[in-house]
């Protein structure tokens, strides 16, 4: 059961990769890190749930916070510079 | 009994993680895909997390699992209005069978105003 979890989550990150290395503007590539972010997140805790370990959700934790200050920044940084398309 | 509960709230929160990022793959434009993945992989990941939790009863991962849930219900919407803005601001186009755009009316109006 859990691996067909494992699958179906191993999925959805080479989705957000092939987003990350396609995408062709900027915003493409930040969504796609931030949905990777929240993605890794679950990953970690399916993970403590097959391990029976409890510090997979502090390293979850951290991942969320990680991954959310990186994308503010991003996405800050976005508004301040324009494109000449 | 809370095993099955917990694997059924697993399986639909992984399945809506896929569809999320199928319409991530799919979808033509960045606001569009915003809008499709944001959403669903926020529930699906909290179901995951919820489910996580009914499994592992009262413990201290599934305070954890709990906090992460909360976590991430709060900071998903805020990371995606952050983006929507920085892409809008950047000046990426909207797709070409788009029908509306209140922010840019919104923009001029208080331009020529």
């Amino acid at each position: 059961m859990i691996t067909v979890c494992y699958i179906g989550l191993s999925i959805c990150c080479f989705l957000c990769l092939y987003r990350i290395g396609r995408g062709p503007t900027a915003p493409d590539r930040t969504v796609a890190i931030d949905i990777l972010g929240i993605v890794v997140v679950g990953f970690c805790g399916l993970m403590s749930l097959a391990t029976g370990k409890d510090f997979y959700f502090v390293i979850a934790l951290a991942w969320a916070v990680l991954s959310w200050i990186g994308t503010m920044a991003l996405a800050k940084f976005l508004e301040g510079r324009g494109f000449d398309e | 009994m809370s095993e099955i509960i917990g694997y059924i709230l697993i399986i639909v929160g992984v399945l809506f993680d896929i569809f999320g990022c199928i319409g991530l793959v799919r979808f033509p434009d960045v606001y569009n895909r915003l809008q499709a993945s944001t959403k669903c992989v926020t529930l699906g990941t909290i179901l995951l997390l919820l489910g996580v939790a009914v499994i592992s009863g009262i413990s201290a991962s599934a305070a954890k699992a709990i906090i992460c849930a909360v976590f991430i219900l709060v900071t998903s919407p805020t990371a995606a209005h952050a983006i929507a803005k920085g892409a809008h601001a950047s000046g990426v186009k909207l797709w070409d069978k788009s029908v509306v755009d209140k922010y840019a009316e919104e923009k001029t109006m208080e331009n020529s105003e």
